[in-house]
């Protein structure tokens, strides 16, 4: 069970790539509670019931958001990616090329999300980003 | 291979881990602006100047009839710190020791740090950089060593703001000095001078190096703009018998847009 989230054997991979692929799996499995309470909600008469859905559903949020904010921080190119899709207003396509456009001309040789090896991690970034929120 | 050259370096996996851990626990600490300003980026090492949307007149044009206007950009700093690890001691890395010397890589870590700070908070002329507490047109709001009249003082500048249309919620930068004070010091009743201040922002308090005494800003965001290229990694610049060289790098700018969402409070 505990390896079930690893593509790879997990002996050959390194504690960061370890690291990523829990958080990846973390990400996963708030989305899919954010997906049941949704369900749960459209089909509840009591509201009291549907409340406590909500408020449980709002915890899920926070965890999807916090989990991926972290993925984000430690992996440049899929941030540089997604800071031209998210909380963005237009097109969502048009966004998405230009994000895959940006990462295409700005970081050909960084290493792989994930890379097996420490250098060069984050090609070579200490991954450190905004540290808004945190206040020591 | 990058521009880092790492792959150069006679640093194995294990005691690059150690550095990269020692560096970023060193900044994470000492990085007070990140923890209050926008942040855009890391948008890469080839990432040469920030947009800002405006132009200038040029004084002439090769052909007569044509009028033309030159764009203005903000050039990115490229901020470098170097410094050099023994070899031995990344040796002992791989054997398992705890108490690896990395004394270096930690000042180092702290001088870029404040020069981010510097910079961002103060200004840096030379960078073409304006700090958002000498952008602000408010008047300066100074703190006392009398630590009973920070409330006031902190109060002051946050009814500035609120004065000028900012909104909230507020985060207090303050320097390591002012910083002290602060958290050594409990109202009557014993109540933490630290909780009051928090109280009175709605928002944070960071420990500032680089800040003369401290600066309220507004956290509601838009108003500071620091946008960063290469984010903070190790580099390696050469090595001999005995030691590795290596450095901090970053490549960054810093603009305000909107000046009047800081006040200062320097030290008197």
């Amino acid at each position: 069970m505990g390896t079930e989230q690893y593509h790879e054997p997990p002996e050959e991979l390194s504690q960061e790539a370890r690291t990523f692929a829990r958080m990846c799996t973390s990400l996963i499995e708030e989305a899919e509670a954010i997906n049941w309470y949704a369900q749960r909600l459209a089909i509840e008469r009591d509201s009291a019931a549907a409340a406590l859905m909500r408020d449980a559903q709002n915890e899920e949020f926070k965890h999807f958001s916090m989990d991926l904010e972290y993925l984000l921080r430690r992996t440049p190119r899929w941030r540089t990616v997604a800071e031209r899709i998210l909380f963005q207003s237009g097109d969502i396509l048009e966004h998405g090329e230009a994000g895959e456009e940006a990462v295409d001309a700005g970081n050909e040789d960084e290493a792989d999300p994930a890379p097996a090896a420490a250098p060069p991690a984050l090609g070579g970034s200490l991954g450190i980003g905004s540290l808004r929120g945190r206040e020591r | 291979m990058n521009h880092l050259l790492r792959e150069l370096a006679p640093v194995t996996d294990r005691a690059w881990e150690e550095i990269e851990e020692e560096a970023r626990s060193q900044l994470v600490v000492s990085l007070a602006a990140r923890k209050l300003v926008d942040f855009s980026g890391p948008h890469g090492w080839e990432r040469s100047a920030t947009n800002l949307g405006r132009t200038e007149p040029l004084p002439a044009t090769p052909v007569d009839g044509v009028d033309a206007r030159r764009r203005r950009v903000l050039p990115l700093v490229e901020s470098r710190a170097f410094f050099s690890l023994s070899r031995a001691e990344l040796e002992a890395v791989d054997r398992g020791a705890q108490d690896v010397d990395l004394d270096a890589l930690a000042q180092v870590a702290r001088r870029i740090a404040l020069a981010e700070n510097t910079a961002v908070f103060n200004g840096w002329p030379e960078a073409g950089i304006t700090g958002l507490a000498q952008a602000s047109p408010h008047d300066q709001v100074p703190l006392t060593e009398d630590m009973s009249a920070c409330p006031r003082h902190v109060a002051e500048a946050v009814e500035v703001l609120l004065r000028a249309g900012i909104e909230g919620p507020y985060g207090l930068a303050l320097g390591p000095t002012v910083y002290r004070r602060v958290i050594e010091t409990t109202e009557h009743g014993g109540y933490p001078l630290f909780d009051h201040l928090r109280k009175i922002l709605a928002g944070p308090l960071v420990w500032a190096p680089g800040v003369d005494g401290g600066v309220v800003v507004s956290l509601r965001g838009g108003d500071f703009l620091f946008e960063c290229g290469q984010d903070l990694a190790v580099g390696y610049h050469a090595h001999d018998a005995d030691s590795v060289h290596l450095y901090l790098v970053e490549t960054f700018s810093f603009r305000v847009a909107t000046p009047e969402a800081a006040v200062a409070l320097p030290s008197r």
